[in-house]
C-alpha cells in the first residue's frame, strides 16, 4: 500500500509539471507537448484492450476520425462539450458493434477487420459526403486555444490513466490477464471471454473517438483524408509496444520518445517516413520486443542479481 | 450480364493473387500484411517493363516471378523463421509475424514511393474493345483473366499432382504429423512463402493491365485477398476461387451501380457476412 | 440395484452423441453419477473419453442428446455457463497461466465460475487450497519454475477453489512417476473421503481400482460395459477392447 501511494504521488507530481507547459512555452514546444498528450491517450487506451488480450488493434485511427468528424460536423449547432460527449457515445455504439461482430472470432480475423477499418470509414464517409452534395471538407472555427486543448487532453489522459489503474485491480482486470494468457482455461473458470474484452475494446475506442473530438479545433479544416488518416493507428501501436505494453505507464515511455523523433524524422526525411516507421516496426519486433519497460525491468533484474551475487 | 462478366473477369484474377496469400497463411502459417505489396511491386515492375521495352506485359513475369520468389524466400528465411523459433505458442507467433510484416509493408512502400514517386501508374495494352454477347469489353480484361486461369490451373494440379505439392498440402493439414513423416517442415513452409509470393506477384502482374496502382495500394489488396481466403476456407483452394468469383462480382456491382468509391466496404459486407454466419469459411469444417 | 435410485443423479448423461465429420467420437452414451460419487471414465486410447470429457464442460457441443446437472440440461450451454453452474475441469495437457504467479493461477478458478470470491475472501481459500495440494510457500513465484506434478497440483487447485458440484479429472495422473504417483492418488482420495463427486478419466489402472466404486468403459466411442469396477475389469469385452481383437 506504501508503494502505491508513493506511485500516485510521483504520478500527481508528473502531471503538474506536465499542466505547466502552456506557462513556460507557447510555439513549437507547446504543439509537440500536444502531440505527447494526445499520443499518450491513443496508445494508453490502446493497451489497456491489446496489451493484456494480445488483439492488435490497428483501427484507433477509425475512432479517433469518428470523434473529430462529430465535432465537424456539428460545431454550428450544437456546444462544443456537447459534441465531445456525442462523439464518445458514437464510437462507443460503434466499437461495440465492430467488437460484437469481431472478437467472438480469432485473434488474426480481427487485426485483419481493423486494419481496413479507417480505409472504409473513410470511403463510406466521401460517398455520403458527394451524394448529399456537401463539400468534402469541414471547418471548425473556435476560439479554443492550444493551451486549453492541452490541459483538457492532460485531464483525459489522467482520466485513462485512473481507469487503467483501476481496471487492473478489478475481476475484469484480472479475467482478461487470464484470457490473454489462456483463453480455454478462462472459459472453463467461467469467464464470459467474449463479453470481457468487448467491454474493454469499447472503453479503449471510446478514449480514442474523445481525443479526436478535443483535438478537432486545432484543425480548423477538416476531411475524409485527415480525419481518417491510418497512420495514427500504425503509430499508436509502434509507440506502445516501443514503450512496452505489460505496464500501465509502458506506454508513456514509447511516446515520449517517439513523438520527439518523429519530429525530428518528418522534418527532415519528409519523403522516407514510410520506410522509416518500417524499420522501426521490425526494429521493435525483433530487438524489443518487452519494449523500453522490459528493458528497464531485466536491468533492474540484473543489477539485484549482480547485488546478490 | 455486362456486370456479371466484368466481375468474373476480375474475380478470375482476384482468384490468383488469393491463391497466393492462402500458400502463405495455409502451409507456412504467417499471416503476411506485406502480400499487397509483393502485388503492387509486381504491378510497378510490369509498368517499368511495358514503358521501357514496349513488349508484352506477360513476357515481364519472365522476371517478375523468380525475382518474387527469392524476395519472399529470403523473407521467410530470414525474417520470419526467427521468429517462429522464437515463439513459445501460435498466438506469439501471430502477434509476431503481423507486426514484422505489417514492418516489411511499409518498407515497400517506402522503396516504392523512392523509386516511382507516389504517382498513379498505368500504362496501355491489349485496350482494343472486344464484342461479347453484344456487350464490348477491355482485351486486356479477358487476356488478364484467361492468364490467370492458366495459372490457377498449373498450380492446382502441381499441387495435387506432384510430390512436392502434395508435401506441402501435408504440412497445411498437420505440420507436427508432416515431420513424422520425415517431411522437411521448414523448407516446405519458405517454399510454400517463396511460391505464394511468386503467385500474388503474377497476380500483380496481371491486374496491371487493366488497373491504376499507386504505392499505398497495397493494403487495400491484402484484404481483399484476406477476405477470400476467409472466405474460401483457410485450406481449401476450390473454396478461394469461388469466394474470388463473390468478390468480383460484388465489388464490380457496387462499383456499377452505386459507387466506385465502395469497393472495400462491398469488401467488408461480404467479411462481416462470412464472419457471423461461417467463419470456417464456404467448404470449411467448423474445427475445435 | 442400488440405494441411489432414489435421489437426482448429480450429473446425467443420455443419448449423447458428437461426431467429428465422420467419424463419430461418441456415439449414443448414456450414464450417470451420483452425488459424493468417484467414477472411472476409462478404455484404450481414441474411445472418446476426452470428447466426453470435453461435452460435459462445454468445450465441445453434442449433436445429439442431453447432459443434466442436478436435473438441468447443460449440453449445448457455452463452457463459461457450465462452470458457473458448478462443473470444473481439469486438462489432459497441463494447462498454467504463465504469466501470473502461483497464487493469481489458483485464484483464476475462484472468480468467475461456481464460486464467486475477491479480495481478502480469495487469498485465503487460495492460500488454503495450495497448502491443501501441497504448494504452500511458494504463492508469488512464476508457474514456469514448477515441476510437471506441482502444475498439476497447481490445476487441481484452481480446479476445486470454485467449489465445483461436478469435478472432472482428465488424465490428471499421466505423466507421474511412481513416487508422485502415490501422492497423486492420496491427494484425489481425501477429496472423494470429503465427499466430492468426480469423475476420473484414466490410464492408470491402480489408480482406477483404489479410487473408483464404478466404472464406465467407452472404445470406438461407444459405452462398451458399466458396473463396479471390479466386475467391469473382468469383464471379456473390456479386455478385449484394450488390447485389441486380435488377442483375444
Amino acid at each position: 500500500m506504501n508503494s502505491e501511494v508513493r506511485t500516485f504521488g510521483i504520478a500527481v507530481i508528473l502531471f503538474l509539471a506536465a499542466a505547466t507547459l502552456p506557462l513556460i512555452s507557447s510555439g513549437y514546444l507547446l504543439s509537440i507537448g500536444v502531440s505527447i498528450a494526445v499520443y499518450t491517450v491513443l496508445a494508453t487506451s490502446w493497451t489497456l484492450f491489446s496489451g493484456p488480450t494480445n488483439y492488435i488493434s490497428l483501427a484507433v485511427a477509425a475512432f479517433f476520425g469518428i470523434g473529430m468528424y462529430v465535432v465537424a460536423g456539428g460545431i454550428d449547432l450544437l456546444p462544443f462539450p456537447v459534441l465531445v460527449l456525442i462523439g464518445a457515445v458514437v464510437g462507443a455504439l460503434f466499437s461495440a458493434i465492430v467488437g460484437l461482430a469481431t472478437l467472438r472470432i480469432s485473434g488474426v480475423y480481427f487485426v485483419i477487420f481493423t486494419l481496413g477499418l479507417a480505409e472504409l470509414i473513410r470511403q463510406v464517409v466521401s460517398w455520403g459526403q458527394a451524394t448529399m452534395g456537401t463539400s468534402s471538407g469541414l471547418y471548425v472555427l473556435t476560439d479554443f486555444t492550444d493551451p486549453q486543448i492541452y490541459w483538457a487532453l492532460l485531464v483525459l489522459a489522467a482520466v485513462v490513466f485512473l481507469i487503467g489503474w483501476w481496471i487492473g485491480r478489478s475481476r475484469l482486470g484480472f479475467a482478461l490477464r487470464i484470457i490473454g494468457n489462456d483463453e480455454v482455461v478462462a472459459v472453463h473458470s467461467g469467464i464470459n471471454t467474449a463479453r470481457a474484452k468487448v467491454i474493454l475494446f469499447v472503453i479503449s475506442c471510446t478514449f480514442a473517438s474523445i481525443t479526436g473530438a478535443l483535438v478537432a479545433p486545432r484543425y480548423s479544416y477538416v476531411e475524409p483524408t485527415i480525419a481518417f488518416n491510418p497512420f495514427i493507428s500504425f503509430q499508436v501501436v509502434i509507440m506502445a509496444l516501443l514503450g512496452g505494453v505489460h505496464r500501465l505507464w509502458g506506454p508513456l515511455l514509447g511516446v515520449i520518445p517517439f513523438t520527439i523523433l518523429w519530429e525530428l524524422i518528418s522534418a527532415n526525411f519528409p519523403t522516407q517516413t514510410t520506410l522509416l516507421l518500417g524499420a522501426a516496426f521490425l526494429l521493435i519486433v525483433y530487438f524489443i520486443p518487452h519494449g523500453i519497460v522490459g528493458l528497464i525491468e531485466s536491468g533492474i533484474q540484473k543489477w539485484k542479481g549482480d547485488q546478490h551475487g | 450480364m455486362e456486370i456479371i462478366i466484368i466481375g468474373l473477369l476480375l474475380g478470375g484474377t482476384y482468384a490468383l493473387m488469393a491463391m497466393g496469400l492462402q500458400l502463405q497463411y495455409g502451409v507456412a502459417r504467417i499471416m503476411n500484411l506485406a502480400n499487397g505489396e509483393v502485388l503492387v511491386a509486381a504491378a510497378f515492375g510490369t509498368f517499368w517493363f511495358f514503358s521501357a521495352t514496349q513488349v508484352s506485359p506477360f513476357v515481364a513475369l519472365i522476371g517478375i516471378v523468380p525475382l518474387a520468389f527469392v524476395v519472399n524466400w529470403a523473407i521467410y528465411r530470414f525474417l520470419m523463421l526467427p521468429l517462429v523459433k522464437r515463439a513459445k505458442n501460435q498466438g506469439q507467433l501471430e502477434v509476431d509475424s503481423i507486426l514484422a510484416t505489417f514492418g516489411i509493408s511499409f518498407i515497400f512502400i517506402g522503396i516504392l514511393l523512392a523509386v516511382f514517386g507516389g504517382d498513379y501508374l498505368s500504362y496501355s495494352y491489349m485496350a482494343s474493345p472486344v464484342h461479347l454477347l453484344g456487350e464490348t469489353y477491355g482485351l486486356n480484361r479477358i487476356a488478364a483473366f484467361l492468364g490467370s486461369a492458366v495459372l490457377c490451373v498449373g498450380l492446382y494440379v502441381w499441387l495435387n499432382r506432384t510430390r512436392a505439392g502434395l508435401t506441402l498440402r501435408a504440412v497445411a493439414v498437420n505440420p507436427s504429423a508432416a515431420s513424422l513423416v520425415s517431411i522437411n517442415v521448414v523448407n516446405a513452409s519458405a517454399l510454400a512463402f517463396a511460391l505464394g509470393g511468386a503467385v500474388t506477384a503474377a497476380g500483380g502482374m496481371m491486374l496491371s493491365m487493366f488497373l491504376t496502382f499507386d504505392a499505398s495500394l497495397g493494403v487495400i489488396f491484402t484484404l481483399k485477398a484476406l477476405v477470400i481466403v476467409i472466405m474460401g476456407g483457410v485450406s481449401d483452394i476450390r473454396g478461394a476461387i469461388l469466394a474470388a468469383f463473390i468478390l468480383g462480382l460484388t465489388e464490380t456491382v457496387v462499383a456499377i451501380l452505386v459507387d466506385p468509391g465502395l469497393t472495400l466496404a462491398a469488401a467488408y459486407v461480404l467479411f462481416l457476412i462470412i464472419l457471423l454466419v461461417r467463419p470456417q469459411g464456404l467448404f470449411g469444417r467448423r474445427t475445435s | 440395484m442400488d440405494n441411489h435410485v432414489t435421489t437426482q443423479p448429480a450429473l446425467s448423461i443420455q443419448d449423447v452423441t458428437r461426431s467429428f465429420g465422420g467419424l463419430v467420437a461418441v456415439n449414443n452414451v448414456s450414464f450417470d453419477l451420483h452425488e459424493n460419487e468417484v467414477i472411472g471414465l476409462i478404455g484404450p486410447n481414441g474411445s472418446g473419453k476426452t470428447t466426453m470429457m470435453n461435452l460435459i464442460s462445454g468445450a465441445l457441443k453434442p449433436n445429439n442428446g442431453e447432459i443434466r446437472l442436478y436435473g438441468e440440461n447443460i449440453a449445448g450451454a457455452p463452457a463459461a455457463d457450465i462452470a458457473h453452474r458448478g462443473v470444473a475441469r481439469t486438462f489432459q495437457i497441463v494447462r498454467m497461466l504463465p504469466s501470473l504467479t502461483v497464487l493469481e493461477n489458483a485464484e483464476a478458478g475462484g472468480v468467475f465460475g461456481h464460486a464467486k470470491m475477491w479480495g481478502a475472501e480469495l487469498h485465503d481459500r487460495a492460500r488454503e487450497l495450495l497448502q491443501r495440494v501441497g504448494l504452500e510457500g511458494i504463492e508469488n513465484r512464476p508457474v514456469s519454475t514448477l515441476t510437471y506434478i506441482d502444475q498439476k497440483r497447481l490445476e487441481l487447485a484452481r480446479a476445486l477453489i470454485s467449489d465445483p458440484k461436478v469435478l472432472l479429472l482428465d488424465e490428471w495422473l499421466a505423466g507421474l512417476n511412481p513416487s508422485e504417483l502415490r501422492t497423486g492418488i492420496a491427494l484425489i482420495e481425501q477429496l472423494a473421503n470429503e465427499g466430492r463427486t468426480i469423475i476420473i478419466v484414466e490410464h492408470v489402472m491402480d489408480a482406477i481400482r483404489s479410487l473408483c466404486s464404478r466404472c464406465v468403459v467407452m472404445s470406438s466411442g461407444v459405452k462398451i460395459a458399466e458396473g463396479g469396477t471390479a466386475e467391469v475389469l473382468a469383464d471379456p469385452e473390456v479386455i478385449r477392447a484394450y488390447l485389441g481383437d486380435e488377442n483375444a
